[in-house]
């Protein structure tokens, strides 16, 4: 799976993205953050405030219980403030 | 049309494209975002903007074919820059040609509060204190709200 980090996601991570392979019981959205907050540190201080964080699966904004898939690009971000 | 560059834009020869040739125009509307020197954390000393290649194109190909559906558009443009921006420089084009001026009014507003919550961009401003992000802003959602259909 194709983890992609963007503003202070990436700054919190110190890396744009990474390919990870979750366990096969992750299958949401809410289940892969749950997750992804165990994998070090700075993952679970990064994921610390929840609802700070957004999602998008294949490029396409995701709920919490939106479906995960190996193969899956899956972008974390704060909200956007573009314009 | 969209398009996500680095590079500055001339906004009157990208006005220009838009209607030329055309003569089923009557109204061109544009909307032009620039960088500020305030902000709350100081006086701005440059702004980097980040986004999602792929993703940015796509949803802005989608906030323009909404406003295409919603209104009767000969022809729509978003430019929208990304990169490391001195106060002044522009940011974002939005312009929208009709018939009437109204829906080529209503639609580039539509456009730039869609756009300002919905199209993945990040800003980060640097000042005397530092670099920070900026926070999404609740006014800009609401702004965005104005235009859900009921």
């Amino acid at each position: 799976m194709k983890l992609l980090y963007f503003a202070w996601l990436r700054g919190k991570l110190g890396k744009s993205g990474e390919e990870l392979t979750p366990p096969a019981y992750v299958t949401t959205v809410a289940e892969l953050l749950d997750w992804l907050a165990t994998v070090s540190p700075a993952h679970k201080a990064a994921l610390a405030d929840r609802r700070a964080v957004r999602v998008a699966v294949n490029q396409d904004y995701a709920g919490p219980e939106h479906p995960v898939r190996p193969g899956d690009e899956i972008a974390l971000f704060p909200p956007v403030t573009g314009g | 049309m969209i398009r996500v560059q680095r590079e500055d834009f001339d906004v009157g020869a990208e006005l220009a494209k838009l209607a030329a040739g055309r003569t089923d125009i009557g109204g061109l509307a544009s909307f032009i975002g620039l960088v500020r020197e305030t902000t709350d954390a100081g006086d701005l000393t440059a702004m980097t903007l980040e986004h999602y290649p792929g993703m940015t194109e796509k949803r802005l190909g989608e906030i323009e074919a909404e406003a295409m559906r919603r209104w009767p558009l000969a022809g729509a443009l978003i430019i929208h820059r990304y990169g490391r921006l001195l106060p002044g420089e522009r940011i974002v084009l939005v312009a929208t040609a009709s018939l009437h001026r109204q829906a080529a009014l209503e639609s580039c507003q539509f456009l730039i509060d869609w756009l300002k919550t919905k199209a993945p961009f990040w800003k980060l401003e640097e000042t005397a204190a530092g670099s920070q992000w900026v926070a999404a802003r609740d006014a800009d959602d609401h702004a965005t709200a104005r235009w859900r259909k009921p």
